[in-house]
């Protein structure tokens, strides 16, 4: 039997682990790193190089035309509206899940976790189903000359779906580990219920709330297949700045495309960095 | 049930929030995707059957979930690596390596689409040293595995890392003690630790590879037979106003998801059980 060739370090208060030996962690380390630059830095690299490849002119001319700000405007205007609404649902819903016991709670979790588990593409046709030609309320709709599918209605539906559970699927856990002392504190003292929520509650979960909504704003902002199944892809009207995106692409006008892309991808960045901040906060919270 | 909570519970809102949550659940999640399980009811099941099992379908299957697997399969080998590096060794940039893992979280679908595309070209910064290997990756089915590689990565990582954070050292140094040398302690002692989170991990990364679509349209080809994706057929049944033909394929694709998320949740429960 061979002696381990296990470099041992002594251990002082827990500080020193085992580890491999030096040869072998810079090897892994390196894999790694490379399996991470093929797969994360060089595409993300691309987006910005091939969007500058002709130049400052040529890149802000592409994000300047009509249509590429329409798509803007309407890309902002559908997170402006599904960012609200799926926050309040998430406040809702932690409050009721995370600070009450009832049975069948993990059904509902898992409900609310449905949207992330069903293909963006089923999550856009559900709504043609219903409110297309052929769906349940088309008879009606046509009747009363009211468009939802191919209409900016049905994107906001479309995006409402897909970024339903983030905010709530972030706060439910973060709330469940705050426990309710403290509510249950201001309220002997004779604080409101909403008093309670606003000055104790709110607090607590703010970069938790901070963490979802950015979250949820990027896959608002960002979502292709659900919005590619209800939008009609009319130019200057129904299409958001990623179908925006693809059009371009398909027309072979490969800088403008990037260009516009690269508006997604610094959005991207941004929310790589406030995710991070957020994250942290949270876990500080969590450990005082 | 309701005097219980009343006894244990001082905090006011159950009803209202309660209230409110199942009703926006219900308008934005359950009647619509009830929609589906109904069109599909309305269905004959001769139709039903002669739809989801044509010739392009089930080759559409065969692409989506095999190149899927395969994904999956990669992940969860560089997720470990990366997991495992990212919590054990110091390196410089470390937190912003961290941070970038979950850039297929942020980066919009159709953005990594026609960069992976553009990237894995035949005269692509990466595709040029491909090629003359014989090695096409865009607008071939390794090219769907790439795109489903690139959006199934920070599901393994982060699954996986957590679990190697709370690993105990008492562990390790009594393999060493016992004479075992690292690889032996990797393959004996922790890797049995991780693979519940290996495997849930591996399956939120196939899940979220079988529905994909953005990213995979545009560096797959989409050629009938070869490398055609069960949701483009959704699509290009839509667009030919086959309503009921999406519905089918639809309905498929969803029930294959509920099987995916039930084993999912049953991994999570083992391998919960599993740190206890």
């Amino acid at each position: 039997m061979s002696a381990p060739t296990t470099t041992y370090t002594a251990k002082s208060n827990g500080n020193h682990r085992i580890t491999e030996p030096a040869p072998v962690r810079w090897a892994l380390t390196a894999i790694a790193l490379v399996f991470l630059a093929l797969f994360l830095v060089l595409p993300l690299a691309a987006v910005f190089s091939q969007a500058f490849e002709k130049g400052l002119d040529v890149y802000l001319a592409a994000i300047r035309e009509p249509d590429a700000l329409s798509s803007i405007k309407l890309t902002l205007i559908t997170a402006a509206v599904a960012v609200p609404l799926n926050l309040v649902f998430g406040v809702m819903a932690s409050w009721g899940i995370a600070k009450f016991s009832f049975p069948g709670k993990n059904l509902l979790i898992t409900l609310i976790d449905l949207p992330f588990s069903v293909s963006p593409v089923i999550s856009g046709l559900i709504y043609v189903l219903i409110f297309g030609r052929q769906g349940w309320l088309g008879p009606f709709l046509e009747a009363h000359d009211i468009h939802i599918v191919f209409a900016v209605p049905g994107i906001i539906l479309a995006t409402v779906f897909v970024t339903f559970p983030f905010i709530a699927r972030e706060l439910i856990p973060l709330m469940e580990a705050q426990g309710r002392d403290e509510e249950e504190a201001a309220l002997v003292l004779g604080a409101t219920g909403l008093q309670t929520f606003f000055r104790v509650t709110l607090p607590n979960i703010k970069w938790g709330i901070i963490y979802g909504v950015i979250l949820c704003n990027a896959r608002a902002m960002g979502e292709f297949g659900a919005v590619s199944v209800v939008s009609g892809h009319i130019r200057g009207s129904t299409n958001t700045v990623p179908l925006h995106v693809e059009i371009l692409y398909n027309e072979y006008n490969y800088t403008a495309a990037f260009a516009v892309a690269s508006l997604l991808a610094f959005l991207a960045l941004i929310t790589l960095a406030v995710k991070t901040v957020a994250e942290w906060k949270v876990r500080q919270q969590l450990e005082n | 049930m309701k005097l219980f909570r009343r006894h244990n519970n001082v905090l006011p809102g159950f009803g209202p929030t309660m209230g409110y949550t199942i009703l926006y659940l219900s308008l934005i999640v359950l009647i619509p995707l009830s929609a589906l399980i109904f069109t599909t009811s309305g269905l004959s099941w001769h139709d039903f059957v002669e739809t989801v099992t044509a010739e392009r379908v089930v080759a559409s299957y065969k692409v989506t979930f095999g190149a899927a697997l395969a994904a999956a399969a990669v992940n969860a080998v560089f997720g470990v690596l990366v997991a495992w590096v990212l919590v054990r060794y110091p390196f410089p940039g470390k937190r912003l390596v961290d941070a970038l893992v979950d850039l297929p979280f942020a980066l919009p679908t159709a953005v990594a689409g026609i960069t992976l595309a553009t990237v894995y070209s035949a005269n692509g910064w990466v595709g040029r040293y491909l090629e003359p290997h014989g090695i096409k990756v865009a607008f071939t089915p390794l090219g769907i595995i790439v795109a489903m590689t690139f959006i199934g990565l920070p599901f393994v990582v982060r699954t996986v890392q957590p679990v190697i954070e709370e690993l105990d050292a008492e562990i390790e140094e009594a393999a060493a003690c016992l004479g075992a040398n690292r690889w032996q302690t990797f393959r004996r002692v922790l890797f049995p630790l991780l693979a519940p989170s290996v495997l849930t991990g591996f399956a939120l990364a196939f899940a979220r590879a079988v529905g994909e679509y953005g990213s995979i349209i545009f560096i797959a080809g989409n050629m009938p037979m070869v490398s055609e994706i069960t949701p483009l057929i959704i699509i290009t049944k839509l667009e030919q106003y086959d309503y009921k033909g999406a519905t089918a394929v639809a309905t498929v694709m969803l029930a294959s998801s509920f099987v995916i998320l039930l084993i999912i949740n049953l991994l999570q429960k083992w391998s919960r059980r599993y740190a206890e």
